[in-house]
């Protein structure tokens, strides 16, 4: 296990479609395997994020505090941070929210639509509070690598993660680094 | 036809006289990145991404609307010129609400296309989701207009008012308020003087016009026409007279 790669996986503020990307890898994960020991992840049960990660893909934007809170662990306990997907790079959809008041939005969900009001001061007291905007994740912490796509196809994901297998700074020709 | 010649990044080359930088560069393989740009409309030197260096001239100059001059010694690919090229995408992503994901265009986006070129993978500043943008103008029967997309390339007015010759779209405001307007700043659907061509719609770079009922990913725009129309005109190819 010495020379693996510690590697992780996080789902912020994203469909985790990502995600589903990147088991899209097929029989090429069984070749990362080898290389890699996956230390966190929302497909591998551990509860919280370890120290001395060597790579970390994150996909989703900052939604809400716990995302934010969970960032700055990341950063503190990473070598290299790579944004993984649009929500992460540009804030994508979650981000069409910004346009409007957060209460509002609380409002028209919880309180105004049809069936019962859901319980409210004890539910806010356990949920992690809305941040008032939705931002990409290179608005709070230094982002090593910026992986765009909606969701970035396994090819850009695995020539990415190759690179930085080999320790180097992944090059990415134009057509992987398109949005969308 | 006179020629003259420059010196395009070190290189002794000929162009004709009377071109501007950018048809100069273009014929001597030089690339130049460009937006607002379209061959068969007027330059007009509005997107920013086309700006060289000069020998002489203090100030940078868009290549599509300078002429070149005998003698001319032109830089366009420093370090300093790919910086701002990066930086006017950058900017452009941030100013309206590009949503690349959502948006019709996805896929024959010029704006999309040029980010991946230079390299921009990300915008460097804050998002500024403006809420003052009008809603979308769906009132045309066959054409949509979206104002998050646009990036004031002004190409639909222009194709609209060279090409068609209906002056129908025109541009309000300044700076980042500017906005696109259908006559005298009308819903679409009840201008007059619309020919419903769609050739606003096919030179539009971005998905901020569109066909109705294209949703993400699904709008094709064919942008050469206005090339083909022009040089029917310059030869009177359709001239009854």
């Amino acid at each position: 296990m010495a020379n693996k790669v510690r590697l992780a996986t996080v789902w912020l503020g994203g469909c985790s479609g990502c995600h589903m990307s990147f088991l899209d890898l097929d029989e090429k994960l069984i070749d990362l395997a080898d290389k890699i020991e996956l230390v966190y992840s929302p497909i591998a049960d551990v509860k919280e994020y370890p120290h001395d990660v060597d790579v970390v893909l994150i996909e989703g934007a900052l939604c809400n505090t716990e995302n934010l809170e969970l960032l700055m662990q990341i950063r503190e306990r990473t070598r290299i941070l790579v944004s993984f997907g649009d929500c992460a790079v540009t804030g994508n959809t979650p981000q069409l929210r910004n346009k409007l008041n957060i209460d509002d939005v609380l409002t028209k969900v919880y309180q105004a639509g049809p069936g019962s009001i859901p319980k409210g001061p004890e539910a806010v007291d356990i949920l992690p509070v809305l941040l008032p905007k939705v931002y990409p994740l290179h608005a709070a912490v230094p982002i090593d690598v910026y992986l765009p796509g909606c969701p970035p196809d396994p090819d850009r994901i695995y020539t990415a993660i190759a690179a930085l297998l080999a320790g180097e700074k992944p090059q990415l020709p134009a057509e992987a680094i398109t949005f969308g | 036809m006179s020629v003259i010649t420059l010196t395009l990044n070190g290189q002794e080359v000929s162009a004709p006289a009377g071109a501007t930088l950018l048809e100069a560069c273009r014929q001597n393989g030089v690339d130049l990145p460009t937006l607002c740009h379209l061959e068969g409309l007027t330059p007009v030197g509005a997107c920013r991404l086309c700006l060289v260096k000069v020998e002489g001239q203090r100030r940078l100059v868009p290549a599509c609307t300078t002429e070149a001059q005998d003698g001319m010694k032109v830089e366009t690919h420093t370090e300093q010129l790919m910086e701002y090229r990066k930086m006017i995408l950058e900017l452009l992503l941030s100013e309206r609400n590009h949503i690349c994901s959502v948006c019709v265009a996805n896929g024959c986006c010029e704006l999309r296309s040029r980010c991946a070129e230079l390299g921009v993978d990300h915008t460097r500043f804050e998002y500024r989701c403006p809420t003052d943008l009008p809603s979308i103008d769906l009132t045309h029967e066959r054409n949509g207009l979206d104002h998050n997309r646009c990036i004031s390339c002004t190409r639909c007015i222009r194709a609209c008012d060279q090409i068609e010759g209906a002056h129908t779209l025109d541009m309000e405001g300044r700076g980042a308020a500017n906005r696109i307007i259908v006559d005298m700043h009308q819903n679409w659907g009840k201008s007059s003087t619309c020919t419903k061509c769609g050739k606003c719609v096919n030179v539009c770079p971005t998905g901020t016009l569109f066909w109705r009922g294209s949703t993400v990913a699904e709008m094709q725009k064919d942008v050469g026409f206005v090339h083909w129309i022009k040089e029917g005109r310059e030869k009177k190819q359709w001239s009854v007279i």
